[in-house]
């Protein structure tokens, strides 16, 4: 129930949080902090060092660029939930920050340390895949944009170097906006998803159906080739490999990507 | 106009919403000022010997006062070995002792995942379970036990000098005669699943050891009998040990009286000679608080075409986790209520008590009844489904009438009072069943993907089943005229302060604001029984009642000599709290006159009130639930009550209480199960993986008012705790699988998970198209 | 290290171990012990307080992390006369507590949720307390308090 012990920093610049970093090989990043100190309460996670880069609110923000939107990394979701910006050019991220824990979770938890964290089964992971977005990472070398089909690489695991910063979320503007769909599909409004499905246009992203948030790519390429949503969404669940845990096989899980992403695409297709 | 049934908000309330209760961990005393925190050492394991224990690394741990194992325990004198014949009762809510013993701190064997092995006593609570990691112990281990089937195979045995790992085994052999001229018979085999009682305060103590005497603080719902067991198992005598209850978040019977940790924190306080404080974790509380329910079920109901029900047979298999706390009693009270409101004649039941490698079960909202209930209303509607008939006429066919009163079951339960068939019409209507079932057929017409079911429960559930065990009030009026209520019950959030108060000033004209009352003191209160199996108004508050009473006739005494008239010429005035001769109201007296006059103590009125039996009340609740058959998920739409507990003094608090038990009762139908895997871990030991409902799960209930008073006591009242989980988790089963019994689905075990309900779906479905 | 938190209009300051959670430092430090730990996942919300105007759950943010910060608990809600805020009030009469464990956490989660949805429909109050258990109440009668709660909760600033 209590972290074992470690050392806090804190870090009032970006610079300062990489070296801080690069001083300590079993230093962690600390931002909103709900994804680490879980994890540390029951002493599954035990780094000697946190560094709280928690006050680096230059690094919250959510502005309309060049053909993209950017989200700086420590924008937290209730922020994303509120953000006139993506009300009108990304509602599907306004949307599943919205979805994910409960009010308490939303005033602190961070983007960056959701897509950090990498857990397949949380929800914006899918979404920033999806939603092709480019995540740019400041680390001790300098900075460095990664593709979000590449960052993450395996289960809590991203392409991030040791010392790595994420710095922000860069995402292309959907040509349809209002093309987007989020299927949370859960026991209880709380929980995490049993199997989530992200839609903006004709991308389809999974939660929690394999090792890392998955594109549905077979659904996707049967729906370019004309397919209906339903008939594409049989494809939905080629290529994952679920887990079988208390909520459900991955028999079970398979036939809720089917049946979720065909309500995804049926909904964004309805919004336009 | 008497305050009693009147809106009256809590007298409670104040003081916990504006500076917080004080539980066990909020105090703040000066004798536990410097106390220091004790961490148990657990197992991790389910079933393995202890070959080795190093405390070494621990001892030297910084904050560490005292690591103390088995190895200290020499200062506690095993008790005798009980006379031959004097063995607990295989029926009695007692450990079942014998072969089957359980130790304070494990002794070469852990049979659990949570066992406690060990206790680290350190300044604060970080050091402690920093310190508690550094403890090694080495563990051996044995195969686990797990599941019903598990445990009747006996592969391996729990405890040794036994034979297997059936405790205990009662009832009358299954004899299929009693199906004989049915037209239709259906058996089948169904789960009453494992359940966390999970009260937002878990277990939670506090000890201090001087001058020869224990005070002891404890989260629980009974001071005395708390210090009757410490004083058996530490071998003092009551008279040096002062238990106090603080304010306790919550119960629901799993802090009957203290377990096996709690003592240790009394025993390691007068060891070590330190005041010590204990507040378990909720990933502790999860495992080491006791759990509830884990019946598997055998049930066999047959009638008539025209749904009249003639036979009932239930078979109960009972895990009571790896020791026996309760012995036999869970299912005993299963079988006592096994036939529920119906006039049935002819009823079999039977029941064995097996042992697994899992927390110990014991009493948890209901405590045997709502697997009663759950049974003979999953019952009814496979009776109903297999000859086709309405679930609500086969059980107004089968209701026991309201002039059969009291009714005695073939199961040896009195019912004292009833009106089945009034509960059940009264939710029917104010569910609109006629247009639910409407509503139903036409999305089944349709072919909707959301489809609706309406699931219905009647029950009767026994409360106070130990009423000869009675309960204590003492009452007195000061000088100042001011009333103090020293009461045995021991609330836990059910609002007796206020209720107390109520009965006095309802009795007396003494305003509630002017009584105070108090709880779970044995220095003040040594003679008390304490709160659960829904006792505490028509045991404890008819106590008061009576002491009130007393009071009242002392006073008239007094009265009657202050105005030098005779006594029946007195009256009390129940609107002013004045006492006067009739005809005089002019020339009155005060309680604090009548008071003073009496005496340097007032007026003191001390009752030991015994119920003369238990009550039953009852009730009827529609469920309607609304399943996502391309999901199985299902949601729970409206949910509709009538529980008749007798009169109702506080509509406030009655409500209260149905609506907390509705709620779990739906939390059992819909999502929370403790799970176990094959190796005995326990895999729902966080509140992130245990589904305790939330308020986004539940719509707001619609409760119907019915009132039948019992003849058992004069105020009519019988017990209202549990009544709302009994009635709720059936009539939620039922209502999920009637959403989806046009597929052919006759049964889904509980939790109805949309996992669960899909692998019905899917089943039934394949079947259909196999067709 | 040295934490320093305002505390229901208070500085508190103290030397604590870098691990110590929010909680700790509230109940201990502060000596406020109405806010309480009801569990170890981020489950629950019985320690949840007010953080810089915003709902958190005091178990999942370090003392550290709130240094400089202003924290309001349940004791700090009543006004300067003692009256109770609005929603301790409804709470009360309505019935929206029995063991009152959950209770302080339960007050802090609806103060804040009025703050930022001054007119909540039924089901948005329910969606916004899925973060705080109950085991004793069934949650109708907390609904009830909160929405009665509301008109007047939007009249009254809280820290």
């Amino acid at each position: 129930m209590i972290p074992a012990p470690f050392t806090y920093k804190r870090a009032s610049s970006v610079g300062e949080a990489l070296d801080l970093a690069a001083a300590d090989e079993d230093a962690k990043f600390l931002a909103g902090g709900h994804s680490l100190l879980p994890l540390m309460k029951l002493r599954l996670a035990v780094p000697e060092v946190l560094i709280d880069i928690g006050r680096l609110r230059d690094l919250s923000y959510v502005r309309d660029g060049d053909g993209h939107i950017a989200v700086g990394a420590l924008t937290t979701y209730d922020e994303l939930v509120r953000s006139d910006v993506l009300a009108s050019a990304l509602p599907l991220l306004a949307h599943a920050a919205s979805q994910v824990g409960d009010p308490q979770v939303r005033h602190r938890g961070t983007i960056g340390g959701s897509l950090v964290h990498a857990d397949p089964a949380a929800d914006l992971p899918a979404v920033v895949l999806a939603l092709d977005a480019t995540l740019v990472a400041q680390g001790a070398g300098g900075s460095r944009e990664i593709g979000a089909a590449d960052f993450f690489r395996g289960l809590f695991e991203t392409a991030l170097e040791p010392g790595e910063l994420l710095t922000e979320i860069r995402i292309p503007r959907p040509q349809a906006p209002a093309a987007w769909s989020f299927q949370k599909f859960t026991k209880r409004a709380i929980d995490w998803a049993i199997v989530g499905v992200a839609v903006q246009g004709g991308s389809v992203a999974l939660v929690n159906m394999g090792q890392t948030p998955l594109r549905a790519s077979a659904a996707e390429r049967a729906l370019a080739g004309g397919a209906t949503p339903r008939d594409a969404a049989a494809h939905a669940a080629e290529g994952t490999s679920p887990p079988d845990d208390i909520n459900g096989d991955h028999g079970y899980r398979q036939h809720l990507a089917r049946v979720l992403t065909g309500r995804a695409l049926e909904e964004a297709r309805s919004r336009t | 106009m008497s305050i009693l049934g009147t809106r009256v908000v809590r007298t409670e309330d104040p003081r916990l919403l504006t500076a917080g209760g004080t539980y066990v961990d909020d105090l703040r005393l000066p004798e536990l000022a410097g106390a220091a925190r004790v961490t148990f050492v657990r197992s991790p394991v389910a079933h393995a010997r202890i070959t080795g224990m190093d405390t070494d690394a621990a001892r030297q741990a910084p904050g560490v006062l005292a690591v103390l194992t088995v190895q200290d325990m020499d200062d506690l004198v095993p008790p005798p070995p009980p006379e031959p014949g004097s063995e607990v009762s295989e029926g009695a809510p007692l450990p079942l002792g014998g072969p089957w013993a359980e130790p304070l701190l494990a002794a070469g064997r852990v049979r659990y995942v949570g066992e406690p092995v060990a206790m680290v006593i350190t300044d604060d609570s970080y050091q402690g379970e920093d310190a508690a990691e550094l403890v090694s112990v080495d563990y051996e281990l044995l195969p686990a036990v797990v599941g019903v089937g598990g445990a009747l195979a006996a592969g391996t045995l729990l405890f040794e000098g036994t034979e297997s790992n059936v405790p205990v085994t009662s009832g009358e052999a299954a004899d299929d005669a009693i199906f004989d001229g049915c037209d239709a018979v259906v058996e089948r085999t169904i789960v009453n699943q494992r359940l966390a009682p999970m009260p937002m305060e878990g277990r939670a103590a506090a000890a201090r050891f001087a001058d020869g005497r224990l005070t002891y603080w404890v989260s629980t719902q009974n001071a005395q009998i708390t210090r009757f067991i410490l004083a058996g198992v530490l071998g003092m005598d009551p008279s040096v040990i002062r238990v106090i209850t603080p304010d306790v978040g919550g119960g629901f019977g799993a802090k009957v009286g203290v377990d096996r940790d709690a003592i240790l924190v009394a025993w390691a306080a007068r060891k070590t000679g330190r005041a010590l404080r204990w507040v378990e974790s909720r990933s502790e509380n999860m495992v080491g608080m006791t759990h509830g329910r884990a019946q598997e079920q055998t049930i066999k109901i047959g009638g008539t075409a025209d749904g009249r029900v003639l036979a009932y047979r239930l078979d109960v298999v009972q895990d009571t986790g790896a020791y026996p706390r309760m012995s036999g009693f869970l299912p005993f009270l299963t079988k006592l209520m096994a036939v529920g409101p119906y006039d049935i004649r002819s009823v079999q039941t039977r029941s064995r008590v097996v042992v697994t490698n899992t927390t110990p079960i014991s009493a948890y909202r209901g405590a045997g009844r709502p697997e009663a209930t759950a049974a003979i209303e999953r019952a009814m509607d496979l009776f109903a489904a297999e000859i086709g008939m309405d679930p609500a006429e086969v059980r107004r066919k089968n209701l026991i009438a309201p002039d059969k009163f009291p009714y005695t079951t073939p199961t040896g339960a009195t019912y004292d009072t009833g009106d089945y068939a009034t509960a059940l019409d009264k939710v029917l209507a104010a569910a609109g069943y006629g247009e639910l079932r409407a509503e139903q057929a036409r999305r089944r017409e349709r072919g909707d993907v959301m489809q609706l079911g309406i699931g219905l429960a009647s029950y009767v559930e026994i409360t106070a089943a130990d009423a000869a065990a009675g309960e204590t009030a003492r009452l007195t009026v000061a000088g100042d005229g001011t009333a103090t209520v020293y009461t045995g019950s021991s609330a836990h959030g059910q609002g007796h302060h206020t209720a107390w108060a109520m009965l006095v000033e309802s009795e007396l004209g003494i305003p509630m604001a002017n009584v105070t009352v108090i709880h779970g003191d044995t220095d003040l209160i040594p003679e008390g029984v304490g709160t659960y199996a829904s006792r505490s108004l028509q045991l404890g508050g008819v106590a008061v009642h009576k002491a009130a009473l007393d009071v009242k006739e002392q006073g008239r005494r007094v009265a009657a000599d202050m105005f030098e008239a005779a006594e029946a010429d007195l009256e009390l005035d129940t609107e002013r709290g004045t006492w006067q001769v009739r005809g005089d109201p002019a020339a009155s007296r005060s309680w604090a006159e009548v008071a003073t006059h009496a005496g340097a103590d007032g007026l003191v009125a001390y009752v030991q009130y015994t119920g003369d039996a238990p009550t039953f009340p009852f009730g009827s609740h529609v469920a309607v639930a609304e399943v996502d058959t391309e999901t199985g998920k299902a949601r729970l739409i409206r949910h509709v009550t009538a529980d008749d507990a007798g009169t109702v003094v506080s509509p406030v608090l009655a409500e209260g209480q149905r609506h907390g038990g509705i709620a779990q009762g739906v939390a059992q139908a819909l999502l929370e199960e403790m799970i176990y895997d094959a190796d005995g871990n326990p895999l729902t030991a966080t509140l992130a993986d245990y589904a305790a409902i939330t308020a986004a799960e539940l719509p707001s209930f619609e409760l119907v008012q019915s009132e039948t008073p019992t003849t058992i006591n004069p105020l009519g009242v019988k017990g209202i705790g549990e009544a709302g989980t009994i009635g709720a988790t059936p009539a939620v089963q039922n209502a999920v699988i009637d959403a989806v019994s046009h597929l052919g689905i006759r049964h889904i075990d509980m939790p109805t998970t949309p996992a669960r309900v899909w692998a019905a779906i899917s089943e039934a479905t394949s079947d259909l198209e196999d067709q | 290290m040295k934490v320093s938190v305002t505390v229901n209009g208070s500085e508190v300051a103290a030397e604590v171990p870098d691990r110590t959670l929010l909680v700790h430092f509230l109940r201990d430090v502060a000596n406020l012990t109405a806010t309480n730990v009801g569990c170890d996942s981020t489950s629950c919300g019985a320690c949840t307080v007010l953080l810089d105007g915003k709902s958190v759950k005091s178990c999942t943010v370090l003392a550290a992390q709130a240094d400089g910060s202003e924290v309001i608990t349940v004791e700090g809600l009543a006004d300067g006369s003692g009256e109770m805020h609005p929603v301790q009030a409804a709470f009360r009469a309505e019935h929206g507590l029995q063991c009152g464990f959950c209770t302080p956490g339960m007050v802090m989660a609806a103060v804040s949720l009025l703050a930022e949805n001054p007119s909540p429909t039924e089901e948005e109050v329910r969606t916004a307390l899925e973060g705080n258990l109950c085991r004793c109440t069934g949650y109708h009668n907390i609904v009830r308090a909160v929405l009665a709660a509301a008109p007047a909760a939007s009249e009254r600033r809280v820290g």
